[in-house]
């Protein structure tokens, strides 16, 4: 038994058993920041934030949807859309971020990219980022499978199709998949068991692995600065806070984070409210129909890169092609063999691959959505393989950069 | 400055993309159809002035209603709806309004000759003809004449245009094929409250003979259209009304030939069904807008009240 004295206060008698004050302490009150930052580090903010909101929004929708193949679409459009009070509020909140997270997903991304905030010491927090991109992704996926609409229906057949392996003709492991030869009742009910509660507490895990690969390497500044954050921690502690290089987590860097946070939160409602379509596609406020094909499928926009990169191979290749698209990002940190940790402008050759990779990407992103027909076929197609070659041609180019 | 340039890059990129996959991809995927404003250019205009007091004679003696019903005034064919669409296919329409809905050069085109009015020609000749026989004169000179009476008549009879309601332009035009299960329509009307279950199953199951019925005559069951006003735009629905074929080459839907408020009508309707919020989201949304400012400014005093010691 632990010899405990008697506290004097809530707040002692709470660090006596949980040591709050240390938490606080390491936490936010002593957990330096660099000072030299610009907004695009409070996107990890935003993205928290915006989790926060699905997982709220999500609850309010989990305590009327139905998965159930005849009831699910009506669940959704009709019971939540107009009998429950402010029932349709949550549905759009809950689709618009899904949505608009993957945007701030692609800002944070390529932010770390572009100031090299993979590299030393930092690739665990690279690696779970990616971890936890491919998490929300099937997050997403199973999400979107959900109302049971066409573009439902249709995603779940086309992707769940994948897993057949192209030539390998693996029909075994879709039947398995699916849990029936087609999307149908099982499906549903595994998918809804995933994106209620299997990838949500992956997701959540993940959080935790990525603030916590965060805490001991730092956080990155914008001009790739080596700060010895002890040196710089006594400055602030003594009272030079103006002369320090660093700022404490809370309330520091929090306050301006919310400031960033309240500018996205009025572009987020502005969708919610007036310009949601573009993450509710009209097609799928059709019901699921397995003898209608809807005249064009295509995923939402955020995976529309990574279908374009699949779309214009031959069905091998192009599988191979989009497993190479999945985890290839995840490598990064070890295909760059650049000893420096500077922004992209002061780095060579890693300037252009930036600009380069960055607007391939738009274009697969543009292509992916468009009919594959004519031109918009060969642009997919060269904009598919430059992706390839760029990631091909990574190391030797970095390589050659100097070291700073 | 810098992070403003930072934030011009960031949205340049973000609307670059939105463009990309919205609006230019939409114009790519889906052919545009001009709107030709109900004008029904492509029939006849009415050249004759019609007389309503003899078109109720024509009326009459045209057969009319030996399969139409006028409940306004009391005709009806005895025959239910369910035993109508399995005679002719369909349910002939009550044409008690129809001269408040439809288009008065549609009305006497139709009158004249039904497939080429609906523009279902693809689906009718001399061997399946059209259920509803073309109008070949009740005994006059004239028949264009005795069409344009016929007009007037119905026109006569009808309630004004402005006082079709959307749930009316909706029954009377789209009712009879497509069900509307967010507002309870069947295709034999409002399903309403039965006390007995066995009730509800004798309805439930007439409407389904109904259905068996108008899925022979069309080739498929018409859609449930409780959704639509999600599922496709204002504008396609607008066009689409106008002239099925525009949009969906060689449909069995006939064009109806609402006139242009009617058309409008029948979308209202639509959004009433699938999305009666509208209103509603404008309202929260300013509100939550309002806050949303406050917000910002609150969260900007606390950062530089934060960063004042910092800088």
């Amino acid at each position: 038994m632990a010899h405990f004295e008697k506290a004097n206060s809530l707040n002692e008698w709470m660090d006596q058993r949980l040591g709050v004050n240390t938490l606080q302490r390491v936490l936010a009150k002593e957990y330096w920041i660099p000072k030299d930052i610009n907004f695009l580090w409070a996107m990890g903010m935003v993205l928290a934030i915006t989790f926060g909101i699905l997982l709220i929004s999500g609850i309010f929708l989990l305590m009327y949807y139905q998965p159930n193949v005849d009831l699910a679409f009506d669940s959704v459009n009709y019971t939540i859309m107009q009998e429950v009070g402010f029932g349709w509020m949550w549905r759009h909140v809950h689709a618009v971020a899904a949505s608009v997270v993957f945007l701030i997903i692609y800002i944070h991304m390529f932010t770390g990219i572009y100031y090299g905030s993979y590299k030393k010491g930092r690739e665990l927090i690279w690696i779970s980022g990616m971890l936890l991109f491919v998490a929300f992704s099937a997050e997403a996926f199973s999400g979107y499978m959900l109302p049971w609409g066409q573009m439902s229906y249709w995603a779940g057949m086309v992707i769940t199709n994948l897993f057949s392996a192209g030539s390998l003709e693996l029909n075994g492991v879709v039947e398995w998949i699916r849990g029936d030869y087609v999307p149908a009742q099982a499906f549903l009910d595994r998918f809804f068991m995933l994106h209620v509660l299997l990838i949500p507490v992956a997701i959540m895990a993940l959080i935790g692995l990525h603030f916590g690969a965060l805490r001991l390497p730092h956080v990155n500044n914008q001009n790739g600065e080596e700060i010895d954050f002890e040196v710089e921690a006594e400055k602030y502690k003594s009272g030079n806070k103006a002369a320090s290089k660093v700022i404490a987590f809370a309330n520091d860097f929090m306050s301006k984070d919310m400031f960033v946070v309240a500018i996205y939160l009025v572009f987020f409602f502005y969708l919610v409210f007036w310009n949601f379509d573009f993450a509710m596609d009209p097609v799928n406020f059709d019901p699921a129909n397995g003898l209608v094909t809807p005249a064009h499928i295509y995923p939402e926009w955020y995976f529309l890169w990574s279908y374009e990169i699949l779309r214009p191979f031959d069905k091998d290749i192009g599988l191979i092609a989009f497993a190479f698209a999945q985890v290839i990002f995840v490598l990064l940190p070890f295909l760059d063999r650049s000893p420096n940790t500077v922004p992209a402008n002061r780095r060579g050759l890693f300037k252009f691959w930036f600009w380069a990779m960055l607007l391939d990407m738009i274009v697969l992103t543009a292509m992916g959505k468009l009919p594959p027909q004519g031109i918009f076929s060969t642009i997919g197609y060269v904009a598919a393989l430059v992706f390839i070659g760029l990631w091909i041609i990574l190391p030797f180019i970095t390589k050659l950069e100097k070291k700073l | 400055m810098k992070e403003f340039l930072i934030l011009a890059v960031v949205v340049f990129f973000s609307l670059l993309t939105y463009w990309l996959v919205e609006p230019f991809a939409h114009s790519q995927m889906h052919a545009h159809v001009e709107s030709e404003h109900f004008a029904y250019a492509d029939l006849p205009a009415l050249e004759k002035t019609g007389d309503a007091t003899r078109g109720a004679d024509t009326f009459m003696a045209g057969g009319c209603i030996g399969c139409h019903n006028v409940k306004a005034l009391g005709m009806e064919t005895g025959m239910s709806a369910k035993d109508s669409a399995a005679a002719y296919g369909v349910n002939p329409p009550d044409l008690s309004n129809a001269g408040a809905i439809y288009d008065a050069k549609f009305l006497a085109a139709l009158i004249k000759n039904p497939a080429h009015a609906t523009v279902v020609e693809h689906k009718f000749n001399d061997m399946r003809p059209h259920p509803m026989p073309g109008f070949y004169g009740a005994g006059g000179d004239d028949i264009d004449q005795e069409i344009a009476d016929i007009v007037a008549y119905l026109q006569s009879i009808a309630v004004k245009p402005e006082e079709v309601t959307p749930k009316m332009a909706f029954e009377d035009a789209c009712g009879r094929c497509h069900a509307m299960r967010y507002t309870k329509w069947t295709q034999l009307g409002e399903m309403p409250n039965f006390k007995h279950k066995k009730d509800e199953l004798r309805f439930q199951a007439d409407v389904l003979d109904y259905q068996d019925s108008i899925k022979a005559y069309l080739g498929k069951l018409p859609p449930d259209l409780s959704m639509y006003i999600r599922s496709r735009n204002e504008h396609f629905l607008s066009t689409f009304i106008e002239n099925p074929q525009s949009q969906l080459h060689g449909t069995a839907m006939p064009r109806v030939g609402v006139t242009a408020e009617g058309a409008e009508k029948v979308i209202k309707y639509l959004e009433f069904a699938g999305d009666p919020k509208a209103e509603m989201r404008n309202e929260v949304g300013k509100n939550v807008m309002i806050f949303m400012i406050f917000f910002v400014l609150f969260a900007y005093l606390w950062k530089r009240q934060v960063w004042k010691d910092l800088h």
